[in-house]
């Protein structure tokens, strides 16, 4: 049986030492775009290493070391498996697709591919997303951080007007 | 103070994160896609939570001495690509339902929506990858370092964060307020 999901309040401060944690033990906050930083890296440099090596965005990765034992690709790593068993645990692991009353499953998923590149690209300009900058950047008051956070939310207020179809 | 750069702890604490959005219900594209159509406030109230939790934590073990501030990494500020790239997530955000770290949540708990979330992810980073040597001068622009609202301000780190306190705190009771209304 599903049950229900905690108190966002509880949740939010569980989290919020989640990445307090984080930031005592291992210096830096939690993240997650990274992730797909370093596996399009590692994915370039297999099919062309000489693109990888001229582009600045993907060297910057692969000269880190491995891109498939980097931190934050086990950190992401750990996120699915945490995802996974706390929504096992709960009765919460379901295949569907999470959808609006009126709208269909190819509709709903293209969107959400869409969705998924337009917020690559936004993670790559902005070096990071919703995890490294707003959150993470955020508890540790970074100017770049916050302008990210507001100008997500400003966007994403903006623009749901217009997809409003897939939800209602 | 010796960080740890360990790939099973990277894992543990991933597991924690991974863990608490889901608990949360962060797992969820409706959850979410309810922020910005104003009918569910969870993703608010969880990231301001976690944000106050987190920040007043890093202010105090700071000040007690525990860590040394200093020595963790503050993002750098590049003011236009990340109000642009912040925008351009946005959009993409309120399209899918879903961030980068929920979407692998989504994906993990069987939902079919996160995983093409995750996929297009992929293919986004890849694609501005390939093209950031045409968008590397404003990639690069207004680069401030690291810099914090306290330093911008001019104000002291402790003012500041019992201003943000307050507000996300007067923020949480409105929102209660009217979710009870409506």
């Amino acid at each position: 049986m599903s049950r229900p999901y905690a108190n966002p309040y509880i949740a939010g401060v569980a989290l919020g030492l989640v990445l307090l944690g984080c930031f005592v033990m291992t210096g830096q906050g939690l993240g997650a775009s990274g992730a797909f930083g370093n596996a399009s890296s590692g994915v370039v440099n297999a099919l062309a290493p000489g693109v990888a090596a001229a582009n600045s965005y993907f060297r910057d990765y692969l000269q880190a070391g491995s891109v498939w034992t980097a931190w934050i690709v086990a950190e992401v790593l750990g996120v699915i498996v945490g995802g996974a068993v706390s929504a096992g645990l709960h009765g919460r692991f379901k295949f569907e697709i999470v959808r609006g009353p009126h709208a269909g499953t190819a509709q709903r998923l293209l969107a959400a591919g869409a969705g998924g590149i337009l917020m690559g690209c936004g993670a790559v300009l902005a070096r990071g997303c919703t995890s490294g900058q707003a959150l993470s950047g955020g508890a540790l008051l970074s100017v770049g951080s916050w302008a990210f956070m507001l100008a997500v939310f400003v966007a994403a207020y903006a623009a749901m007007p217009f997809f409003r179809r897939l939800w209602s | 103070m010796n960080f740890s750069t360990s790939l099973p702890l990277a894992l543990l604490i991933g597991t924690a994160f991974g863990a608490s959005l889901e608990a949360a219900g962060l797992g969820n594209a409706r959850k979410l896609a309810g922020q910005f159509l104003l009918r569910d406030f969870t993703v608010f109230k969880v990231m301001f939570s976690a944000i106050l939790t987190a920040m007043l934590g890093t202010y105090w073990l700071g000040r007690l001495g525990v860590i040394a501030l200093g020595a963790v990494y503050v993002p750098d500020t590049f003011v236009l690509p990340q109000l642009g790239g912040g925008l351009v997530f946005g959009i993409g955000f309120a399209l899918s339902g879903l961030c980068p770290g929920t979407s692998c949540v989504a994906a993990a708990s069987g939902r079919g929506d996160g995983l093409a979330t995750v996929a297009g992810l992929f293919v986004g980073v890849l694609l501005t990858g390939l093209a950031l040597p045409l968008l590397e001068p404003f990639y690069r622009s207004t680069a401030l370092g690291t810099l914090t609202l306290p330093r911008l301000l001019g104000l002291p780190y402790g003012m500041v964060v019992a201003a943000i306190v307050l507000v996300a705190l007067a923020s949480f009771l409105l929102l209660e307020r009217w979710e009870a209304r409506a």
